[in-house]
């Protein structure tokens, strides 16, 4: 069948012509049609989709808002009203990609906590993770210095409070904020260059690393809500006994999933696109102020966990590096995750009670720390937030220890799965 | 001609390229990386400023920018400059030993002259600009308030003299910019000496 196939694509046609040129066909069956997707995948599995659906939005919505956006000091905040107001259907791209932002972050963060249930970062899928771990970085420079070009009071005041984090390093921090500033502050140099790394150089690297993600799953397949590796019982064709074509079994399952998505996605741009102050904050709909702080300085909701935990530091030795170290630190551990966990299991259902308090508990941590970041400093929070600050380090720095303790259930040889 | 290929003379040409295009990455990367200084415009744009302090009255502030920062100009009353005094218990370092001023405002009112305080209205935390609260036990800050600037971002205090307070995320007091009177009414700032602009 497949044979027959390749036959008459060598001979005939269009098709045949471009794959005597290009390996197309070849292509399509190693990363489409002939990519074995284990068969109890659930809907866990939709998030990384969802992320690739979210990514092509944000380009194509941001590819248009450029044409009408003016990148400097004087005109930024007035370009954006008048995409809002004048340009035909500007709200709507405008708002596809400020709801878009945080879509990204919310499938992403879905993505990642999937693949901390199921072990997806043991090996041989370390480089995977790390790959996906470089995306998100990417992804929090590029809705950074996005967050700055409506030059609104909150843009602006959010870019100066995260640029002063690398003032706190020692002997280097002025000469390297002001640096990255191209100024003794944040002004229209800063809003200038800032569009040309949101629009054009991280947006490049973003795509290679996505495309170094996806060859690094093509490479050693993908794990599954069991994690077992579906690649050790091979059928007489050499495909994985327990493996689907990801197309049509796949394409089919995630298009019901972006549909959910796009469904949910339309509703808030539609009816809620500031989302009561989470998406687009109330501050930035004033004009950009140097000499006016807003009452109250939150990151958008995916950065709060962080700001939490920077808040939560306080200054030492004369200096408040510590707090940025803390919050990058947070970040950094995760990277190396693949060789913290040393359990003889990779998915939740056979780790045993220690690591599912542990993962409940990391998640928990991660949610407070949301809310505490979000709200203004009080003491209540400033505790709350140092101890799940400590909860979500344990999580990471205590991982050697109770993954390897931790008791474990027998893994099956096969996956485990019920015709529906 | 011998057939065998000379492995150590190929090993030496190829480090010797490798390292000459490595010295030329360096060389091609400096105009790049240094392209993101502050321009000339932009140095020039942060030269000296004067502020009039003819209008200002006792017991008031006055805000000028000077870098895209504001600068704050507090013509203290004597009360004000008593109010200091009764800080101190609170502060985390009275005598801006960790601080940065210059030595001329290494001193209780950190100030050239006691009446008036110039300083960078910029949080040393993470740059927001504090709010001034004046008045002695505002309720909006705390019962105890002895006076002084609140931080809205982090909640950080400084007395009137831009002292931080103990036990808040700043470590450091107000910055005082460089300053000079030209007259009794007019200050320069970004200088210590009298400059012509």
């Amino acid at each position: 069948m497949g044979n027959d196939h390749h036959t008459t694509s060598q001979a005939s046609g269009l098709w045949g012509w471009i794959n005597a040129r290009f390996p197309l066909d070849k292509m399509l069956k190693e990363h489409v049609t002939e990519y074995y997707a284990p068969k109890n995948f659930n809907y866990w599995y939709v998030f990384g989709v969802l992320s690739l659906v979210v990514l092509v939005i944000q380009l194509v919505s941001g590819i248009f808002l450029t044409m009408n956006y003016k990148p400097a000091a004087a005109d930024a905040f007035a370009s954006v009203e008048y995409i809002m107001r004048d340009v035909e259907w500007g709200w709507l791209i405008r708002y596809m990609h400020s709801t878009g932002a945080s879509a990204f972050f919310i499938v992403v963060y879905l993505h990642m906590f999937r693949a901390l249930m199921y072990g997806s970062y043991r090996a041989p899928r370390e480089l995977l993770w790390i790959f996906g771990m470089l995306i998100y970085l990417c992804l929090m420079a590029e809705a950074f210095m996005g967050y700055l070009l409506p030059w609104g009071n909150m843009s602006y005041w959010g870019a100066q409070v995260i640029v002063s984090l690398f003032g706190t390093i020692p002997v280097i921090g002025d000469s390297l904020s002001e640096w990255i500033k191209g100024d003794y502050f944040i002004s229209d140099i800063t809003l200038n260059r800032f569009f040309a790394l949101h629009v054009i150089a991280i947006p490049l690297i973003l795509v290679f690393l996505v495309v170094a993600h996806i060859l690094a799953l093509h490479e050693v397949g993908s794990n599954n809500p069991d994690g077992v590796e579906i690649k050790k019982h091979k059928n007489a064709d050499g495909h994985p006994l327990d493996g689907i074509p990801f197309h049509p079994y796949m394409t089919v399952k995630d298009l019901w999933g972006i549909s959910v998505f796009l469904l949910i996605y339309c509703g808030i741009i539609f009816f809620a696109p500031t989302f009561g102050g989470l998406f687009l904050e109330s501050p930035n709909f004033d004009p950009a102020n140097p000499m006016q702080t807003p009452p109250h300085i939150a990151p958008v909701w995916y950065f709060t966990p962080f700001y939490a935990m920077l808040r939560a530091v306080p200054s030492f030795a004369g200096t408040q590096v510590w707090g940025v170290l803390v919050m990058f630190g947070a970040i950094a551990l995760l990277f190396f995750l693949p060789w913290l966990d040393k359990s003889p299991v990779k998915s939740i259902r056979y780790k045993g009670p220690i690591t599912k308090i542990a993962l409940a508990l990391f998640a928990v941590s991660f949610v407070v720390l949301a809310y505490c970041g979000m709200k203004p400093p009080s003491p209540t929070l400033l505790l709350t937030s140092r101890i799940f600050t400590a909860v979500y380090f344990a999580f990471f720095l205590l991982m050697p220890w109770y993954s390897r303790i931790d008791a474990v259930k027998p893994v099956p040889e096969r996956v485990t799965y019920h015709v529906h | 001609m011998s057939e065998e290929v000379d492995l150590s003379r190929r090993r030496l040409l190829t480090t010797a390229t490798a390292l000459t295009g490595a010295i030329g990455v360096v060389f091609t990367a400096t105009p790049f990386l240094a392209s993101w200084k502050p321009s000339a415009r932009a140095k020039a744009l942060g030269a000296p400023i004067e502020i009039d302090l003819s209008q200002l009255e006792l017991g008031s502030m006055l805000k000028v920018e000077w870098r895209g920062k504001p600068v704050w100009v507090v013509r203290r009353t004597p009360e004000m400059l008593k109010q200091l005094e009764s800080a101190t218990p609170f502060l985390l370092d009275p005598a801006s030993d960790g601080s940065v001023q210059p030595d001329y405002a290494k001193n209780v009112s950190r100030a050239r002259n006691p009446e008036f305080l110039v300083v960078l209205g910029v949080c040393t935390h993470l740059g927001c600009s504090p709010l001034p609260k004046f008045e002695p036990a505002d309720v909006t800050v705390s019962a105890d308030w002895p006076g002084g600037f609140y931080c809205p971002c982090h909640g950080s205090k400084f007395d009137l003299s831009g002292r931080v307070f103990k036990g808040v995320p700043a470590p450091a007091n107000l910055t005082v910019p460089p300053y000079t009177f030209l007259t009794d009414t007019r200050v320069m700032v970004g200088s210590d000496t009298p400059q012509t602009a």
